[in-house]
Protein backbone atom coordinates (compact mmCIF):
# COMPACT_ATOMS: atom_id res chain seq x y z
CA UNK A 1 0.00 0.00 0.00
CA UNK A 2 2.97 2.33 0.39
CA UNK A 3 4.44 1.84 -3.07
CA UNK A 4 2.20 4.57 -4.43
CA UNK A 5 3.77 6.99 -1.97
CA UNK A 6 5.59 8.58 -4.91
CA UNK A 7 2.48 8.80 -7.05
CA UNK A 8 0.53 10.92 -4.59
CA UNK A 9 3.06 13.75 -4.20
CA UNK A 10 3.53 13.73 -7.96
CA UNK A 11 -0.20 14.05 -8.62
CA UNK A 12 -0.54 16.71 -5.96
CA UNK A 13 2.37 18.64 -7.41
CA UNK A 14 0.97 18.55 -10.92
CA UNK A 15 -2.47 19.56 -9.68
CA UNK A 16 -1.11 22.50 -7.68
CA UNK A 17 0.87 23.74 -10.67
CA UNK A 18 -2.17 23.44 -12.93
CA UNK A 19 -4.40 25.24 -10.47
CA UNK A 20 -1.84 28.01 -10.11
CA UNK A 21 -1.63 28.31 -13.89
CA UNK A 22 -5.41 28.16 -14.30
CA UNK A 23 -6.12 31.90 -14.02
CA UNK A 24 -3.68 32.56 -16.85
CA UNK A 25 -5.05 29.80 -19.04
CA UNK A 26 -8.60 31.00 -18.39
CA UNK A 27 -7.55 34.51 -19.30
CA UNK A 28 -6.73 33.38 -22.82
CA UNK A 29 -10.38 32.56 -23.44
CA UNK A 30 -12.58 35.26 -24.91
CA UNK A 31 -15.40 36.79 -22.88
CA UNK A 32 -18.85 35.41 -23.54
CA UNK A 33 -20.96 37.97 -25.37
CA UNK A 34 -24.15 37.83 -23.28
CA UNK A 35 -22.83 36.87 -19.85
CA UNK A 36 -19.50 38.61 -19.84
CA UNK A 37 -17.16 38.29 -16.95
CA UNK A 38 -19.38 36.08 -14.82
CA UNK A 39 -19.19 33.25 -17.32
CA UNK A 40 -15.59 32.77 -16.19
CA UNK A 41 -17.03 30.87 -13.23
CA UNK A 42 -17.93 28.19 -15.73
CA UNK A 43 -14.36 26.89 -15.96
CA UNK A 44 -14.19 25.85 -12.33
CA UNK A 45 -17.89 25.04 -12.14
CA UNK A 46 -17.52 22.48 -14.94
CA UNK A 47 -14.42 20.95 -13.38
CA UNK A 48 -16.13 20.53 -10.03
CA UNK A 49 -19.33 19.18 -11.59
CA UNK A 50 -17.58 16.57 -13.71
CA UNK A 51 -15.45 15.51 -10.77
CA UNK A 52 -18.52 15.14 -8.61
CA UNK A 53 -20.22 12.98 -11.25
CA UNK A 54 -17.13 10.84 -11.73
CA UNK A 55 -16.79 10.35 -8.00
CA UNK A 56 -20.43 9.36 -7.73
CA UNK A 57 -19.95 6.77 -10.43
CA UNK A 58 -16.80 5.46 -8.76
CA UNK A 59 -18.74 5.10 -5.53
CA UNK A 60 -21.51 3.22 -7.31
CA UNK A 61 -19.15 0.77 -8.96
CA UNK A 62 -17.15 0.25 -5.77
CA UNK A 63 -20.39 -0.28 -3.82
CA UNK A 64 -21.56 -2.92 -6.27
CA UNK A 65 -18.23 -4.69 -5.95
CA UNK A 66 -18.37 -4.52 -2.17
CA UNK A 67 -21.85 -6.05 -2.14
CA UNK A 68 -20.69 -8.82 -4.43
CA UNK A 69 -17.26 -9.60 -3.04
CA UNK A 70 -17.17 -7.92 0.40
CA UNK A 71 -13.70 -6.65 -0.42
CA UNK A 72 -12.44 -4.13 2.14
CA UNK A 73 -10.62 -1.99 -0.42
CA UNK A 74 -13.86 -1.63 -2.40
CA UNK A 75 -15.54 -0.29 0.71
CA UNK A 76 -12.69 2.15 1.36
CA UNK A 77 -12.85 3.35 -2.23
CA UNK A 78 -16.61 3.89 -2.01
CA UNK A 79 -16.36 5.87 1.22
CA UNK A 80 -13.48 8.00 -0.07
CA UNK A 81 -15.32 8.64 -3.33
CA UNK A 82 -18.50 9.79 -1.57
CA UNK A 83 -16.64 12.20 0.66
CA UNK A 84 -14.97 13.76 -2.36
CA UNK A 85 -18.27 13.82 -4.22
CA UNK A 86 -19.71 15.90 -1.39
CA UNK A 87 -16.69 18.21 -1.44
CA UNK A 88 -16.89 18.88 -5.17
CA UNK A 89 -20.68 18.93 -5.07
CA UNK A 90 -20.53 21.72 -2.52
CA UNK A 91 -18.33 23.67 -4.91
CA UNK A 92 -20.83 23.15 -7.73
CA UNK A 93 -23.77 24.22 -5.59
CA UNK A 94 -21.96 27.37 -4.44
CA UNK A 95 -20.42 28.46 -7.75
CA UNK A 96 -23.67 27.68 -9.57
CA UNK A 97 -25.87 30.19 -7.72
CA UNK A 98 -23.08 32.78 -7.82
CA UNK A 99 -23.11 32.45 -11.60
CA UNK A 100 -26.90 32.27 -11.73
CA UNK A 101 -27.29 35.51 -9.79
CA UNK A 102 -25.71 37.42 -12.62
CA UNK A 103 -26.73 35.27 -15.56
CA UNK A 104 -30.37 34.63 -14.68
CA UNK A 105 -31.02 37.30 -12.08
CA UNK A 106 -31.90 34.88 -9.30
CA UNK A 107 -29.76 32.95 -6.83
CA UNK A 108 -31.60 29.70 -7.49
CA UNK A 109 -33.70 28.44 -10.35
CA UNK A 110 -35.18 24.99 -10.64
CA UNK A 111 -33.11 24.38 -13.72
CA UNK A 112 -32.95 20.65 -14.54
CA UNK A 113 -29.22 20.17 -14.13
CA UNK A 114 -28.90 22.17 -10.92
CA UNK A 115 -31.91 20.36 -9.47
CA UNK A 116 -30.56 16.94 -10.43
CA UNK A 117 -27.21 17.86 -8.89
CA UNK A 118 -28.95 18.86 -5.69
CA UNK A 119 -30.79 15.54 -5.48
CA UNK A 120 -27.61 13.52 -6.03
CA UNK A 121 -25.79 15.72 -3.51
CA UNK A 122 -28.42 14.94 -0.89
CA UNK A 123 -27.93 11.27 -1.61
CA UNK A 124 -24.17 11.50 -1.12
CA UNK A 125 -24.67 13.36 2.15
CA UNK A 126 -27.16 10.68 3.22
CA UNK A 127 -24.46 8.06 2.55
CA UNK A 128 -22.01 9.93 4.76
CA UNK A 129 -24.55 10.33 7.56
CA UNK A 130 -25.39 6.65 7.39
CA UNK A 131 -21.72 5.75 7.62
CA UNK A 132 -21.10 8.11 10.49
CA UNK A 133 -24.18 7.46 12.63
CA UNK A 134 -25.39 4.06 11.56
CA UNK A 135 -23.21 2.13 13.94
CA UNK A 136 -21.72 -1.27 13.18
CA UNK A 137 -22.54 -2.95 9.91
CA UNK A 138 -23.26 0.27 8.07
CA UNK A 139 -20.71 -0.52 5.37
CA UNK A 140 -23.11 -2.95 3.75
CA UNK A 141 -26.07 -0.61 4.09
CA UNK A 142 -24.21 2.31 2.59
CA UNK A 143 -22.98 0.09 -0.23
CA UNK A 144 -26.62 -0.61 -1.04
CA UNK A 145 -27.31 3.14 -1.00
CA UNK A 146 -24.34 3.71 -3.29
CA UNK A 147 -25.61 1.13 -5.72
CA UNK A 148 -29.13 2.52 -5.69
CA UNK A 149 -27.73 5.99 -6.14
CA UNK A 150 -25.90 4.99 -9.28
CA UNK A 151 -29.01 3.30 -10.69
CA UNK A 152 -30.96 6.39 -9.82
CA UNK A 153 -29.03 8.86 -11.95
CA UNK A 154 -30.91 8.34 -15.24
CA UNK A 155 -34.25 8.44 -13.42
CA UNK A 156 -33.38 11.66 -11.65
CA UNK A 157 -32.39 13.17 -14.96
CA UNK A 158 -35.57 12.03 -16.73
CA UNK A 159 -37.98 12.92 -13.95
CA UNK A 160 -36.45 16.36 -13.31
CA UNK A 161 -36.61 17.18 -16.99
CA UNK A 162 -40.20 15.94 -17.11
CA UNK A 163 -40.96 18.01 -14.03
CA UNK A 164 -39.72 21.05 -15.87
CA UNK A 165 -41.44 20.45 -19.22
CA UNK A 166 -43.70 23.41 -18.82
CA UNK A 167 -40.83 25.83 -18.37
CA UNK A 168 -38.14 26.89 -20.81
CA UNK A 169 -34.94 24.95 -20.52
CA UNK A 170 -31.63 26.70 -20.13
CA UNK A 171 -28.62 24.65 -20.96
CA UNK A 172 -25.61 24.82 -18.71
CA UNK A 173 -23.61 22.42 -20.84
CA UNK A 174 -23.38 24.02 -24.24
CA UNK A 175 -21.40 23.24 -27.36
CA UNK A 176 -18.18 25.05 -26.66
CA UNK A 177 -16.34 27.07 -29.26
CA UNK A 178 -12.65 26.15 -29.60
CA UNK A 179 -10.95 29.03 -27.71
CA UNK A 180 -13.13 28.28 -24.69
CA UNK A 181 -12.68 24.54 -24.95
CA UNK A 182 -8.97 24.60 -24.11
CA UNK A 183 -9.21 26.37 -20.75
CA UNK A 184 -12.29 24.30 -19.88
CA UNK A 185 -10.44 21.05 -20.50
CA UNK A 186 -7.36 22.36 -18.73
CA UNK A 187 -9.35 23.14 -15.58
CA UNK A 188 -11.16 19.83 -15.86
CA UNK A 189 -7.84 17.99 -16.06
CA UNK A 190 -6.56 19.91 -13.04
CA UNK A 191 -9.64 18.94 -11.05
CA UNK A 192 -9.45 15.28 -12.03
CA UNK A 193 -5.74 14.98 -11.22
CA UNK A 194 -6.31 16.58 -7.85
CA UNK A 195 -9.29 14.28 -7.32
CA UNK A 196 -7.17 11.23 -8.05
CA UNK A 197 -4.53 12.33 -5.53
CA UNK A 198 -7.11 13.05 -2.85
CA UNK A 199 -8.84 9.74 -3.51
CA UNK A 200 -5.60 7.81 -2.97
CA UNK A 201 -4.82 9.70 0.24
CA UNK A 202 -8.33 9.24 1.59
CA UNK A 203 -8.29 5.54 0.78
CA UNK A 204 -5.01 5.11 2.57
CA UNK A 205 -6.56 6.75 5.60
CA UNK A 206 -9.58 4.44 5.47
CA UNK A 207 -7.35 1.39 5.21
CA UNK A 208 -5.29 2.61 8.18
CA UNK A 209 -8.47 3.11 10.20
CA UNK A 210 -9.61 -0.41 9.40
CA UNK A 211 -6.22 -1.71 10.50
CA UNK A 212 -6.55 0.18 13.79
CA UNK A 213 -9.94 -1.36 14.45
CA UNK A 214 -8.55 -4.80 13.72
CA UNK A 215 -5.55 -4.15 15.97
CA UNK A 216 -7.80 -3.08 18.84
CA UNK A 217 -9.82 -6.22 18.42
CA UNK A 218 -6.74 -8.43 18.48
CA UNK A 219 -5.41 -6.62 21.54
CA UNK A 220 -8.58 -7.39 23.39
CA UNK A 221 -8.12 -11.10 22.86
CA UNK B 1 -38.80 -25.87 0.09
CA UNK B 2 -41.91 -23.96 -0.84
CA UNK B 3 -42.00 -21.51 -3.70
CA UNK B 4 -41.06 -17.87 -3.37
CA UNK B 5 -44.52 -16.46 -3.97
CA UNK B 6 -46.23 -18.87 -1.65
CA UNK B 7 -43.74 -18.07 1.09
CA UNK B 8 -44.16 -14.36 0.41
CA UNK B 9 -47.92 -14.72 0.66
CA UNK B 10 -47.62 -16.52 3.99
CA UNK B 11 -45.43 -13.76 5.38
CA UNK B 12 -47.73 -11.06 4.05
CA UNK B 13 -50.74 -12.85 5.48
CA UNK B 14 -49.01 -13.00 8.85
CA UNK B 15 -48.42 -9.26 8.81
CA UNK B 16 -51.95 -8.50 7.65
CA UNK B 17 -53.39 -10.82 10.29
CA UNK B 18 -51.41 -9.07 13.03
CA UNK B 19 -52.62 -5.80 11.65
CA UNK B 20 -56.28 -6.84 11.49
CA UNK B 21 -56.14 -7.87 15.11
CA UNK B 22 -54.33 -4.84 16.50
CA UNK B 23 -55.15 -2.26 13.84
CA UNK B 24 -52.28 -0.25 15.28
CA UNK B 25 -50.58 0.68 12.02
CA UNK B 26 -53.75 1.45 10.12
CA UNK B 27 -55.12 3.83 12.71
CA UNK B 28 -51.88 5.60 13.54
CA UNK B 29 -50.72 5.94 9.93
CA UNK B 30 -54.10 7.18 8.79
CA UNK B 31 -54.41 9.67 11.59
CA UNK B 32 -50.91 10.93 11.01
CA UNK B 33 -51.62 11.37 7.29
CA UNK B 34 -54.76 13.37 8.04
CA UNK B 35 -52.88 15.55 10.55
CA UNK B 36 -50.29 16.17 7.87
CA UNK B 37 -52.96 17.27 5.44
CA UNK B 38 -54.35 19.61 8.06
CA UNK B 39 -50.96 21.22 8.61
CA UNK B 40 -50.76 21.79 4.88
CA UNK B 41 -54.23 23.25 4.98
CA UNK B 42 -53.12 25.86 7.50
CA UNK B 43 -50.12 26.58 5.30
CA UNK B 44 -51.66 26.63 1.86
CA UNK B 45 -55.19 27.86 2.28
CA UNK B 46 -55.38 31.63 1.93
CA UNK B 47 -58.52 33.54 2.78
CA UNK B 48 -60.51 30.33 2.89
CA UNK B 49 -59.44 29.17 -0.55
CA UNK B 50 -56.71 26.66 -1.26
CA UNK B 51 -53.96 28.01 -3.51
CA UNK B 52 -53.88 26.72 -7.07
CA UNK B 53 -53.23 23.03 -7.47
CA UNK B 54 -51.70 22.50 -4.06
CA UNK B 55 -53.68 19.28 -3.72
CA UNK B 56 -51.34 17.05 -5.74
CA UNK B 57 -48.30 18.00 -3.68
CA UNK B 58 -50.14 17.79 -0.38
CA UNK B 59 -51.45 14.33 -1.19
CA UNK B 60 -48.07 12.94 -2.11
CA UNK B 61 -46.24 14.50 0.81
CA UNK B 62 -48.79 13.07 3.21
CA UNK B 63 -48.37 9.64 1.60
CA UNK B 64 -44.58 9.81 1.79
CA UNK B 65 -44.44 10.97 5.41
CA UNK B 66 -47.02 8.53 6.69
CA UNK B 67 -45.48 5.75 4.61
CA UNK B 68 -42.09 6.37 6.20
CA UNK B 69 -43.60 6.10 9.65
CA UNK B 70 -45.44 2.91 8.76
CA UNK B 71 -42.23 1.39 7.39
CA UNK B 72 -40.31 2.20 10.51
CA UNK B 73 -43.04 0.87 12.74
CA UNK B 74 -43.56 -2.33 10.77
CA UNK B 75 -39.92 -3.32 11.07
CA UNK B 76 -39.61 -2.08 14.63
CA UNK B 77 -42.30 -4.59 15.50
CA UNK B 78 -40.19 -7.39 14.00
CA UNK B 79 -37.15 -6.23 15.83
CA UNK B 80 -38.86 -6.01 19.20
CA UNK B 81 -40.22 -9.50 19.02
CA UNK B 82 -37.00 -10.79 17.45
CA UNK B 83 -39.00 -12.35 14.66
CA UNK B 84 -36.80 -11.00 11.91
CA UNK B 85 -34.07 -13.47 12.69
CA UNK B 86 -36.65 -16.23 12.62
CA UNK B 87 -37.84 -15.04 9.23
CA UNK B 88 -34.33 -14.99 7.85
CA UNK B 89 -33.54 -18.44 9.21
CA UNK B 90 -36.66 -19.99 7.78
CA UNK B 91 -36.14 -22.41 4.85
CA UNK B 92 -37.43 -19.92 2.31
CA UNK B 93 -35.73 -17.67 -0.18
CA UNK B 94 -34.70 -14.26 1.16
CA UNK B 95 -36.64 -12.68 -1.67
CA UNK B 96 -39.83 -14.12 -0.16
CA UNK B 97 -39.27 -12.15 3.05
CA UNK B 98 -38.82 -8.97 1.05
CA UNK B 99 -41.86 -9.57 -1.16
CA UNK B 100 -44.03 -10.55 1.77
CA UNK B 101 -43.20 -7.44 3.80
CA UNK B 102 -43.58 -5.30 0.67
CA UNK B 103 -47.02 -6.68 -0.10
CA UNK B 104 -48.28 -6.20 3.44
CA UNK B 105 -47.01 -2.63 3.49
CA UNK B 106 -48.61 -1.94 0.12
CA UNK B 107 -52.00 -3.12 1.35
CA UNK B 108 -51.66 -0.85 4.36
CA UNK B 109 -50.61 2.20 2.36
CA UNK B 110 -53.32 1.75 -0.26
CA UNK B 111 -55.94 1.46 2.47
CA UNK B 112 -54.67 4.73 3.92
CA UNK B 113 -54.73 6.36 0.49
CA UNK B 114 -58.31 5.27 -0.14
CA UNK B 115 -59.34 7.32 2.88
CA UNK B 116 -56.83 10.11 2.30
CA UNK B 117 -57.66 10.99 -1.31
CA UNK B 118 -61.28 12.04 -0.63
CA UNK B 119 -60.13 14.04 2.39
CA UNK B 120 -57.52 15.93 0.35
CA UNK B 121 -60.10 16.43 -2.39
CA UNK B 122 -62.49 17.83 0.19
CA UNK B 123 -60.08 20.28 1.78
CA UNK B 124 -58.28 21.35 -1.36
CA UNK B 125 -61.09 21.19 -3.89
CA UNK B 126 -59.36 18.60 -6.04
CA UNK B 127 -61.33 17.12 -8.94
CA UNK B 128 -60.72 13.44 -8.22
CA UNK B 129 -63.66 12.32 -10.31
CA UNK B 130 -62.07 13.59 -13.50
CA UNK B 131 -59.92 10.56 -14.34
CA UNK B 132 -60.34 8.17 -11.42
CA UNK B 133 -58.57 5.20 -13.00
CA UNK B 134 -55.59 7.23 -14.14
CA UNK B 135 -55.36 8.80 -10.70
CA UNK B 136 -55.65 5.42 -8.99
CA UNK B 137 -53.00 4.04 -11.33
CA UNK B 138 -50.58 6.84 -10.53
CA UNK B 139 -51.12 6.43 -6.81
CA UNK B 140 -50.78 2.66 -6.78
CA UNK B 141 -47.74 2.52 -9.05
CA UNK B 142 -46.08 5.38 -7.22
CA UNK B 143 -46.76 3.74 -3.86
CA UNK B 144 -45.23 0.50 -5.15
CA UNK B 145 -42.06 2.38 -6.10
CA UNK B 146 -41.86 4.13 -2.76
CA UNK B 147 -42.61 0.99 -0.78
CA UNK B 148 -40.16 -1.11 -2.80
CA UNK B 149 -37.24 1.10 -1.88
CA UNK B 150 -38.57 1.74 1.61
CA UNK B 151 -38.98 -1.93 2.52
CA UNK B 152 -35.40 -2.64 1.53
CA UNK B 153 -33.95 0.28 3.43
CA UNK B 154 -36.10 -0.26 6.52
CA UNK B 155 -35.08 -3.93 6.62
CA UNK B 156 -31.42 -2.96 6.22
CA UNK B 157 -31.59 -0.40 8.98
CA UNK B 158 -33.39 -2.56 11.51
CA UNK B 159 -30.22 -3.18 13.45
CA UNK B 160 -28.55 0.18 12.87
CA UNK B 161 -28.33 3.03 15.35
CA UNK B 162 -30.44 6.16 14.78
CA UNK B 163 -32.56 4.03 12.46
CA UNK B 164 -35.68 6.22 12.57
CA UNK B 165 -34.10 9.37 11.29
CA UNK B 166 -31.65 7.54 9.04
CA UNK B 167 -34.54 5.87 7.23
CA UNK B 168 -35.93 9.26 6.21
CA UNK B 169 -32.47 10.57 5.34
CA UNK B 170 -31.66 7.76 2.95
CA UNK B 171 -35.18 7.17 1.65
CA UNK B 172 -36.15 10.63 0.47
CA UNK B 173 -33.32 11.31 -1.98
CA UNK B 174 -33.71 7.86 -3.54
CA UNK B 175 -37.47 8.25 -3.97
CA UNK B 176 -37.26 11.74 -5.49
CA UNK B 177 -38.01 10.47 -9.03
CA UNK B 178 -41.11 8.62 -7.81
CA UNK B 179 -42.52 11.52 -5.83
CA UNK B 180 -41.61 14.11 -8.44
CA UNK B 181 -43.21 12.12 -11.27
CA UNK B 182 -46.21 11.18 -9.15
CA UNK B 183 -46.88 14.78 -8.23
CA UNK B 184 -46.36 15.91 -11.80
CA UNK B 185 -48.88 13.37 -13.10
CA UNK B 186 -51.42 14.04 -10.37
CA UNK B 187 -51.09 17.78 -10.83
CA UNK B 188 -51.63 17.32 -14.56
CA UNK B 189 -54.97 15.64 -13.79
CA UNK B 190 -56.04 18.22 -11.23
CA UNK B 191 -54.97 21.27 -13.21
CA UNK B 192 -57.48 23.82 -14.45
CA UNK B 193 -56.71 22.55 -17.98
CA UNK B 194 -55.92 18.88 -17.42
CA UNK B 195 -53.16 17.27 -19.45
CA UNK B 196 -53.98 13.57 -19.53
CA UNK B 197 -51.15 12.85 -21.95
CA UNK B 198 -48.61 14.09 -19.44
CA UNK B 199 -50.29 12.07 -16.71
CA UNK B 200 -50.00 8.95 -18.82
CA UNK B 201 -46.34 9.65 -19.54
CA UNK B 202 -45.78 9.95 -15.81
CA UNK B 203 -47.58 6.67 -15.23
CA UNK B 204 -45.38 4.92 -17.79
CA UNK B 205 -42.25 6.36 -16.23
CA UNK B 206 -43.40 5.20 -12.79
CA UNK B 207 -44.01 1.66 -14.06
CA UNK B 208 -40.51 1.64 -15.52
CA UNK B 209 -39.05 2.93 -12.27
CA UNK B 210 -40.91 0.24 -10.31
CA UNK B 211 -39.62 -2.51 -12.55
CA UNK B 212 -36.01 -1.39 -12.20
CA UNK B 213 -36.10 -0.77 -8.48
CA UNK B 214 -38.01 -3.84 -7.40
CA UNK B 215 -35.52 -5.91 -9.38
CA UNK B 216 -32.59 -4.04 -7.85
CA UNK B 217 -34.06 -4.44 -4.38
CA UNK B 218 -34.52 -8.18 -4.89
CA UNK B 219 -30.88 -8.46 -5.93
CA UNK B 220 -29.57 -6.51 -2.97
CA UNK B 221 -31.87 -7.88 -0.27
CA UNK B 222 -30.19 -11.26 0.05
CA UNK B 223 -26.55 -10.08 0.23
CA UNK B 224 -27.41 -7.19 2.53
CA UNK B 225 -29.39 -9.26 5.02
CA UNK B 226 -26.74 -11.94 4.98
CA UNK B 227 -25.01 -11.15 8.23
CA UNK C 1 1.87 -0.75 -9.48
CA UNK C 2 0.05 -2.17 -6.52
CA UNK C 3 -3.19 -4.08 -6.73
CA UNK C 4 -4.84 -1.09 -5.15
CA UNK C 5 -3.74 1.25 -7.90
CA UNK C 6 -4.75 -1.20 -10.61
CA UNK C 7 -8.07 -1.46 -8.90
CA UNK C 8 -8.57 2.27 -8.77
CA UNK C 9 -7.66 2.62 -12.42
CA UNK C 10 -10.07 -0.17 -13.32
CA UNK C 11 -12.87 1.66 -11.57
CA UNK C 12 -12.16 5.30 -12.26
CA UNK C 13 -11.25 5.06 -15.93
CA UNK C 14 -14.58 3.56 -17.01
CA UNK C 15 -16.33 6.05 -14.77
CA UNK C 16 -14.51 8.97 -16.41
CA UNK C 17 -15.16 7.52 -19.86
CA UNK C 18 -18.85 7.18 -19.09
CA UNK C 19 -19.09 10.71 -17.80
CA UNK C 20 -17.36 12.10 -20.86
CA UNK C 21 -19.54 10.21 -23.28
CA UNK C 22 -22.61 11.41 -21.43
CA UNK C 23 -21.18 14.91 -21.69
CA UNK C 24 -20.76 14.41 -25.42
CA UNK C 25 -24.38 13.36 -25.81
CA UNK C 26 -25.65 16.22 -23.69
CA UNK C 27 -23.51 18.74 -25.50
CA UNK C 28 -25.26 17.86 -28.74
CA UNK C 29 -28.57 18.76 -27.13
CA UNK C 30 -27.39 22.11 -25.82
CA UNK C 31 -29.82 24.61 -27.16
CA UNK C 32 -28.12 27.71 -25.83
CA UNK C 33 -24.46 27.87 -26.74
CA UNK C 34 -21.78 30.10 -25.42
CA UNK C 35 -21.20 32.77 -28.02
CA UNK C 36 -17.77 34.34 -27.81
CA UNK C 37 -17.60 38.11 -27.88
CA UNK C 38 -16.62 39.33 -31.32
CA UNK C 39 -13.18 40.91 -31.13
CA UNK C 40 -13.21 44.67 -30.68
CA UNK C 41 -16.51 44.76 -28.79
CA UNK C 42 -16.13 45.70 -25.14
CA UNK C 43 -18.08 44.38 -22.16
CA UNK C 44 -21.18 46.11 -20.86
CA UNK C 45 -21.96 45.17 -17.27
CA UNK C 46 -24.92 46.12 -15.09
CA UNK C 47 -24.66 44.00 -11.92
CA UNK C 48 -21.00 44.07 -10.88
CA UNK C 49 -19.82 40.60 -11.78
CA UNK C 50 -16.34 40.87 -10.28
CA UNK C 51 -17.32 40.15 -6.67
CA UNK C 52 -19.33 37.11 -7.81
CA UNK C 53 -16.49 35.70 -9.89
CA UNK C 54 -14.01 36.42 -7.16
CA UNK C 55 -16.17 34.74 -4.52
CA UNK C 56 -16.67 31.70 -6.72
CA UNK C 57 -12.98 31.12 -7.34
CA UNK C 58 -12.08 31.99 -3.76
CA UNK C 59 -14.61 29.48 -2.46
CA UNK C 60 -13.20 26.68 -4.60
CA UNK C 61 -9.65 27.43 -3.48
CA UNK C 62 -10.59 27.76 0.19
CA UNK C 63 -12.69 24.59 0.14
CA UNK C 64 -9.85 22.61 -1.41
CA UNK C 65 -7.24 23.99 0.98
CA UNK C 66 -9.40 23.41 4.04
CA UNK C 67 -10.22 19.87 2.96
CA UNK C 68 -6.60 19.01 2.19
CA UNK C 69 -5.53 20.44 5.54
CA UNK C 70 -8.17 18.48 7.45
CA UNK C 71 -7.38 15.34 5.48
CA UNK C 72 -3.65 15.51 6.21
CA UNK C 73 -4.13 16.21 9.90
CA UNK C 74 -6.58 13.29 10.19
CA UNK C 75 -4.15 11.11 8.28
CA UNK C 76 -1.26 12.01 10.57
CA UNK C 77 -3.35 11.25 13.62
CA UNK C 78 -4.47 7.91 12.25
CA UNK C 79 -0.94 6.86 11.24
CA UNK C 80 0.40 7.86 14.64
CA UNK C 81 -2.27 5.76 16.32
CA UNK C 82 -1.52 2.86 14.00
CA UNK C 83 2.23 2.94 14.70
CA UNK C 84 1.42 3.13 18.39
CA UNK C 85 -0.84 0.08 18.21
CA UNK C 86 1.61 -1.87 16.09
CA UNK C 87 4.33 -1.47 18.72
CA UNK C 88 1.85 -2.43 21.43
CA UNK C 89 0.82 -5.64 19.66
CA UNK C 90 4.43 -6.52 18.99
CA UNK C 91 5.22 -5.93 22.68
CA UNK C 92 2.27 -7.99 23.87
CA UNK C 93 3.23 -10.88 21.58
CA UNK C 94 6.87 -10.85 22.68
Amino acid sequence: MTSHSRLVPLLLGVAVVMFAAAPFVIDTAPYESSMGLVQRIFYFHLGAAMTMLTSGLVCGIASARYLAKRSASADHLAYAAVELAVLFGTMVLVTGPLWARKAWGVWWDWEPRLTSTLVMYMLFVAYLLLRRFGGAGSEVLSAAIGLFGMALVPFVYISVNLWRTLHPKTSVLPTLPKPMLVPALFCLAAFLILYWALLLIRMRMEAARAEIDAAYLSLED
Amino acid sequence: MIGVFRAAWIIARKDLLVETRSRELVYTTLFFAVSCVLVFAWAFVREGKPIDNASAGVLWVAIVFSGTLALGRAFERERQSETLRGLLMAPIERAAVYLGKLFALLVLMILVEIVLVPIVALFFHAPIGRAPWLLAGLLVVGTVGFAAVGTLFAAMLVRAQSRDVLLSIVLYPVTVPVVMTGVQGTAAIFAAEPDFGLAQTCLTLLIFFDAVFVTLALWTFAPVMHE
Amino acid sequence: MTRLQRWIIRVTLPAVALVFSALGVLAQQGDKGFVPLPPGQSLQEQLPATPLVFTAYAFVWVALLVYVFILFSRLKKVERELADLRSKTRASRA
